[in-house]
């Protein structure tokens, strides 16, 4: 089912300014905490409402400021995960369950039925939530959201407060349970690996508004905004600006870089970025190659974070991280070290 | 029982008010900070000959102040708040994503009141019972300004504890403090021993939070 959303409300520091359309697919919205995803999905569900705008789900408008229409959240047959699941403590898997269903008796049991056996949750019917493992609880959450009959699935951050073993296991229940499902589902994070795993196409969000809109492999090859890059995880930024048509200089790593022949410099430049191991060890001095003065070494887990400045400089410029496997980095630690930013891997950003 | 379903009505409806829930919940809360004699005052004002409910009665033939209602009304009026603010508690306590997950399930609002709200308030509701009885079994001032004292009609157990120890008769008030002692006494522990009961489903240690609480622990 097709869903049209664009809407406009005002928050405390900003105006949530938000239009997209999502069809069958896992759309992702991306954004720091407190941008405004989740305050988007909750004006979907009907438990917030927009100042104008219109929402419209297939056939059904469930919102739309002008028609002064505005369906209860009863109305709208919505499906909203919440993070912590909100399964009600005071009822049985099978109550909470039942407590979803709507239709005629029979119609409502052999719904129920179903979704037990989809979600493999047999001999479960009469614990209580609370003793239920937290995978356990995500699966009754679901069975309960399609016993219900919903026709959208709202997911809102439902890994976020979980450590990260048993976030790996729910978030391979959840691939599961989306691929069974099918219909249209919007899913709201700020982790930029969970975005790329889970969903199709992805819009990035900063204080209310949509800055990109994109499939997750175009959005995170080439994140178009400042705050798209630093949500995919680029960790290397720096205000820019363009010099001629194959030159622009980096001004927060105080360098000169030369573009590529494939990828114009647009000419509204304002910051460019790469990523912490696109850099390429070079034997001597070339394009885009520096001599490395390295100012701090950190240890990570499977690599060496490596920050690092152009040498040369006045010595306080904007550090550049380098992410280097262990292995590499004990060969050329202690010797001269030349980094390369290889042209076709350092994305543009126009605002 | 009147004090029950008012409390949990009221606190119900005040949570929900958008508007003037400041003032609505003062004018609720004010038999419970003021002195038991102003609220008798005021009830004797109100019920009493040329009060405006009391003339409405007269029409009616119904004598009402010193009559048993009088006293039944002083004790709901004092231990109203008392309920009130317990249940009200309970209510702004809940997880309000229980309460959204509710509406986007399809579940209408009344029903979400019955199968969710009070169950899982219950706890707040129950301390609120405790509370509001005892003290409606020890109100004292309001009951003797309009209800008086007259031993078999109005006369509660502390009035007639009061009547006992003005008249010098010792033995009657201790009978008296008896009574009321051990009664509180084991309201409160059969209370206890219910709420200790009802806590948790099927899990040991606090239930309110339980849900979440057991959610951070699987978190930490």
């Amino acid at each position: 089912m097709e869903i049209e959303v664009s809407i406009r409300k005002q928050l405390r520091d900003f105006e949530l300014q938000v239009d997209f359309t999502a069809k069958d697919e896992v759309f992702a919205l991306l954004g720091a905490s407190g941008c405004g995803k989740s305050m988007t999905l909750k004006c979907i569900a009907g438990i917030e409402i927009p100042d104008q705008g219109y929402i419209r789900l297939g056939k059904r408008v469930l919102f739309d400021s002008e028609q002064r229409i505005c369906l209860t959240p009863q109305q709208r047959h919505i499906g909203y995960l919440f993070q912590n699941y909100a399964l009600f403590p005071n009822m049985t898997v099978l109550g909470n369950l039942q407590f979803a269903a709507r239709g005629t008796f029979a119609e409502s049991r052999c719904r129920i039925q179903d979704n037990i056996r989809r979600f493999a949750l047999q001999g479960l019917e009469g614990a209580y939530p609370a003793a239920l493992s937290g995978g356990q609880q995500q699966r009754v959450a679901f069975a309960r959201i399609l016993v219900s009959e919903a026709d959208i699935l709202l997911l809102d951050e439902p890994f976020s407060a979980l450590d990260s073993y048993l976030k790996w296991q729910l978030e391979q229940e959840l691939m599961h349970v989306l691929g069974e499902y099918g219909g249209s589902a919007l899913f709201v994070s700020h982790d930029r690996g969970e975005v790329y795993r889970l969903c199709d196409r992805a819009a990035v969000i900063n204080r209310g508004h949509i800055e990109a809109i994109d499939s997750k492999q175009a959005l995170f090859a080439n994140p178009q905004t400042l705050a798209g890059a630093l949500l995919t995880g680029c960790k290397n930024v720096s205000a820019a600006r363009k010099i001629d048509k194959e030159h622009f200089s980096a001004d927060e790593w105080g360098i000169l870089l030369t573009g590529t022949v494939g990828q114009p410099i647009p000419d509204h430049l304002r910051y460019v970025g790469i990523r912490a191991h696109f850099f390429v060890r070079a034997s001597g001095p070339g394009e885009n190659t520096f001599a490395a003065d390295i100012v701090e070494v950190i240890e990570d887990t499977f690599s060496f974070l490596v920050m690092w400045r152009p040498s040369g400089g006045d010595g306080c410029s904007r550090l550049l991280r380098w992410e280097v496997d262990k292995e590499t980095w004990r060969q050329v630690n202690g010797s001269k070290i030349y980094l390369c930013l290889p042209a076709d891997k350092i994305m543009y950003m126009q605002k | 029982m009147f004090t029950f379903f008012a409390g949990i009505g009221l606190a119900y409806f005040v949570v929900r008010l958008k508007r003037y829930q400041g003032i609505l919940d003062a004018i609720i809360t004010l038999p419970m900070v003021l002195p038991p004699t102003v609220v008798g005052f005021f009830l004797l004002l109100i019920f009493g000959k040329h009060g405006f409910i009391g003339q409405l009665l007269l029409l009616g033939d119904i004598r009402f102040v010193f009559t048993w209602k009088a006293a039944v009304t002083a004790a709901v009026i004092v231990s109203l708040p008392l309920m009130y603010r317990t249940s009200r508690g309970a209510f702004e306590q809940m997880d309000v994503n229980l309460l959204y997950a509710a509406r986007t399930l399809g579940a209408s609002e009344w029903r979400i009141f019955w199968r969710i709200l009070l169950p899982n308030a219950r706890q707040g509701i129950l301390a609120g019972l405790v509370l509001s009885f005892t003290r409606a079994l020890g109100e004292f001032g309001a009951t003797i300004m309009v209800a008086g004292n007259l031993p078999g009609i109005t006369q509660t157990m502390s009035t007639a504890i009061y009547a006992a120890v003005q008249a010098n008769d010792d033995a009657t008030a201790f009978v008296w403090v008896a009574v009321v002692v051990s009664f509180s006494f084991l309201v409160v522990i059969l209370m206890n021993y219910w709420m200790a009961r009802l806590y948790g489903f099927g899990r040991k240690g606090n239930g309110a939070g339980g849900n979440r609480s057991q959610h951070s622990q699987t978190t930490a």
